[in-house]
């Protein structure tokens, strides 16, 4: 009986002895935090995708936190509106950006870009694309083995299986730009954002001639500058034989759809322009053609 | 028989198609397009322009700095283009495309058959006709040879060793050069010998070409100063590092450690031939043996080509692809690269063509690993293949780096012994290449 008792009062004294340890221990290194970077971690959107360049949101909470001017700090998953509370509660001047959304610039699909080999390496385009050129004769198009894919946290891009292009759900994508940084090729880009999804963009990427480009990929963008010409708010530059479209400038005219000769301008959420009077006789017999490979587009995005 | 003590494996060597068939004159091709980019460090400088008359040795492009190569005409015509052009990886690069118009050679090439034995150049002079004839090394690496030769202060060679070892399955370009052109092989070596200031060198061979052994034991005869030495088969022993290991039973440490630091220096067997070209013909290098072989090749053959020679011409002249898919491989299986672009030219790392047909085309499919080790076991380097690919699939690179990727030599036998099929050269392969990017970047920064 007496063992017992020696016992549990020897476990009581170490228990007393240690809770008294640890209490000073714990004053002493304890360590001051904002209580706010809590509550400023609540507001964000808790996604941890890494888009704002922080490791996750409790960081950009802690820098949201600390630093006075917030301007440069921005979650481009909660938008605006997130940014703008948060900015409220800690009395800061709230940073805005127009929203963006990924655009996978690359319109080479199996029937345009026909395949002359098969890869049977690793299912990686990082891998691929340190290898060789990749299936079809472009070296800059889109391989299709998925590395933006495996790095989506939002299960916004996809594979599609019949194009073998990257394809971006724009209502589920949070332009975190982390399959911005995942392609090898660098195809995708941030583009503003228009209402209800609409866009029109150079869908290739393609540096080579142009003649060399339409060997490789009937949809390649051929460095013409018809679309340049047509512009009337400069939105667009040929550099590197590459035609490319300012998403800032541009005004969704749909000029420079029309014009184009290969199809390499997409559009999506918009009707093609009505077949314009010819002007001249020169653009007579293009015209029509032109017209035709727009309306193909259209109907694949429908 | 020495080899090196960790790692390798012993895959088959399937030398068995080409290996009787003695070196053959490979057609001049009417139009070449050679890449000024043949070598480890920077392409070189094109010094013609399109409407130029050009010989066969006339200097087309001149090296870029020390890390570089000068590049010769091959044949004799007319410079129709220095233009991008699709390499066998498909993506373009710098190329100078001649267009054949006879077979005139540069009147300082010594083009008589007799053997000139005698060479009594400094090591200087040796050294700048090598760089002026634009040799580099010819196993597959393509470093440049002057480069290798040009012994840092403070440090001293002490062997030479010749790589005849060839250890790569199914090429026997360096096999039959060592069989057909042994004596030039011998007086490169004492050439190199001279230039690099060493007493003794020895020539590394494979246990598996013994007629090889044998004929270069009787052309060197009494000399002491070379010794040929039969190795163990074993794969990758064509490495520079595991044929050092083998030959001198010294391990070169760590990158940036260069083999000069164990004191020895490795050249490859039809590297010392070219040497021997350069210096005694003023030869500059325009061709070399390339073997074209494979299971379902009809005439697999060694074929002595020129440089910039498309590989469907040589495909071609051995009775053309085999039926159904196949993996065509600038090299052997084990480090060769597929080709996508089979007009890609003949270049000077490009000792042999393999041709895989059938089933073996194709990888296996890949399941999970089940840490069985074989990977590290066939290691050379004693790295950890099964780890590296995982930290690679994770873009881990600080952790790839802190466990010595850049060691990794690329010879495959990690891959070639998994069970489970998975691609670990791919992801290590990458891996490496991050790494090393990053520490270019950090050094720039410094």
């Amino acid at each position: 009986m007496s063992t017992l008792i020696y016992t549990i009062i020897t476990l009581f004294a170490i228990g007393v002895v240690s809770a008294l340890v640890l209490y000073f221990v714990a004053q002493k290194f304890k360590v001051e935090e904002d209580p706010r970077i809590d509550d400023v971690e609540k507001m964000l959107p808790g996604a941890n995708c890494g888009g704002c360049g922080f490791p996750g949101c409790r960081g950009l909470a802690t820098a949201l936190v600390e630093s006075d001017d917030i301007s440069s700090l921005y979650c481009s998953v909660g938008g605006d509106a997130c940014m703008g509370c948060i900015a409220e509660y800690l009395g800061k001047a709230a940073p805005k950006k127009e929203p963006t959304v990924a655009t996978v610039r690359c319109g080479g699909t199996c029937e345009k870009r026909p395949r002359t080999n098969t890869y049977i390496g690793a299912t990686s385009c990082a891998i691929a694309s340190s290898l060789y050129v990749g299936e079809t004769g472009c070296a800059y198009g889109c391989l299709g083995y998925g590395d933006c894919v495996a790095a989506c946290a939002f299960d916004a891009i996809r594979i599609n299986p019949e194009t073998g292009l990257a394809e971006v759900d724009a209502d589920k994508c949070t332009a975190c730009g982390a399959c911005v940084k995942a392609c090898p090729k660098g195809i995708i880009e941030l583009r503003k954002k228009w209402p209800k999804n609409r866009a029109i963009y150079v869908s290739c990427v393609s540096k080579d001639k142009g003649a060399v480009t339409m060997k490789a990929c009937k949809a390649g963008c051929i460095g013409c500058g018809k679309c340049a010409k047509v512009c009337e708010f400069g939105a667009i530059t040929i550099e590197n034989n590459l035609a490319y479209i300012d998403s800032t400038k541009c005004r969704l005219c749909r000029k420079c759809v029309a014009e184009c000769p290969t199809g390499a301008i997409k559009m999506i959420g918009l009707a093609p322009l009505a077949k314009k009077e010819p002007t001249t006789k020169a653009t007579e017999p293009t015209a029509p053609a032109a017209a035709a490979t727009v309306k193909q587009v259209e109907n694949k995005e429908a | 028989m020495k080899t090196f003590p960790i790692g390798g494996v012993h895959p088959s060597d399937n030398k068995k198609w080409s290996k009787a068939s003695a070196i053959e004159v490979m057609e001049l091709p009417d139009v070449v397009n050679i890449p000024l980019s043949q070598h480890i460090g920077a392409p070189a400088t094109a010094v013609v322009a399109k409407g130029d008359k050009v010989v066969v040795g006339q200097l087309l492009a001149e090296p870029t700095g020390f890390m570089s190569a000068a590049i010769h005409s091959p044949i004799s015509g007319t410079v129709t283009a220095v233009d991008m052009q699709p390499n066998g990886q498909g993506l373009r690069q710098m190329m100078v495309t001649i267009k054949r118009e006879g077979d005139e050679w540069d009147a300082s090439i010594d083009r008589s058959p007799e053997i000139v034995t005698e060479c009594t150049l400094s090591s200087k002079e040796i050294i700048d006709r090598i760089k002026a004839a634009g040799i580099v090394g010819m196993g597959g690496a393509t470093f440049p040879t002057h480069v290798k030769l040009s012994i840092p202060e403070g440090k001293r060679a002490e062997l030479l060793i010749i790589n005849g070892v060839e250890c790569e399955p199914y090429l026997t370009s360096d096999y039959r050069t060592m069989l057909e052109r042994g004596e030039l092989l011998v007086i490169g070596t004492r050439i190199l010998m001279r230039a690099i200031g060493v007493e003794q060198a020895v020539i590394g061979v494979e246990a598996n070409k013994p007629d090889a052994v044998q004929h270069l034991r009787d052309i060197i005869g009494d000399d002491k100063s070379i010794k040929v030495m039969m190795l163990k088969t074993q794969y990758p022993q064509g490495g520079e590092k595991q044929l050092i290991a083998a030959v001198m039973g010294r391990e070169v440490p760590a990158p940036p450690a260069l083999p000069i630091d164990v004191g020895a220096v490795v050249c490859n067997a039809s590297t010392a031939v070219a040497v021997y070209e350069a210096v005694q013909k003023h030869k500059p290098l325009i061709e070399r043996v390339v073997t074209v072989t494979g299971a379902g090749v009809k005439e697999p053959k060694n074929l002595l080509t020129r440089f910039g020679t498309p590989v469907s011409a040589l495909i071609e002249k051995c009775g053309g692809l085999p039926a159904g898919d196949v993996r065509v491989l600038n090299g052997g299986p084990m480090m060769g690269r597929a080709l996508c672009n089979v007009a890609m030219p003949v270049m000077k790392g490009c000792s042999g063509i393999t041709i895989i047909n059938g089933e073996e085309a194709y990888r296996g499919v890949e399941s999970a690993c089940i840490k069985c080790a074989k990977c590290v076991e066939a290691c050379p380097m004693g790295l950890e293949p099964y780890l590296l690919s995982k930290q690679a699939r994770k873009k881990a690179w600080e952790a790839m780096e802190q466990n010595d990727i850049t060691s990794c030599i690329e010879c495959g036998c990690c891959q070639y012994t998994c069970p489970a099929n998975i691609p670990l050269l791919d992801y290590v392969r990458l891996g490496k290449q991050t790494v090393m990017g990053i520490i270019r970047a950090r050094n720039a920064k410094k």
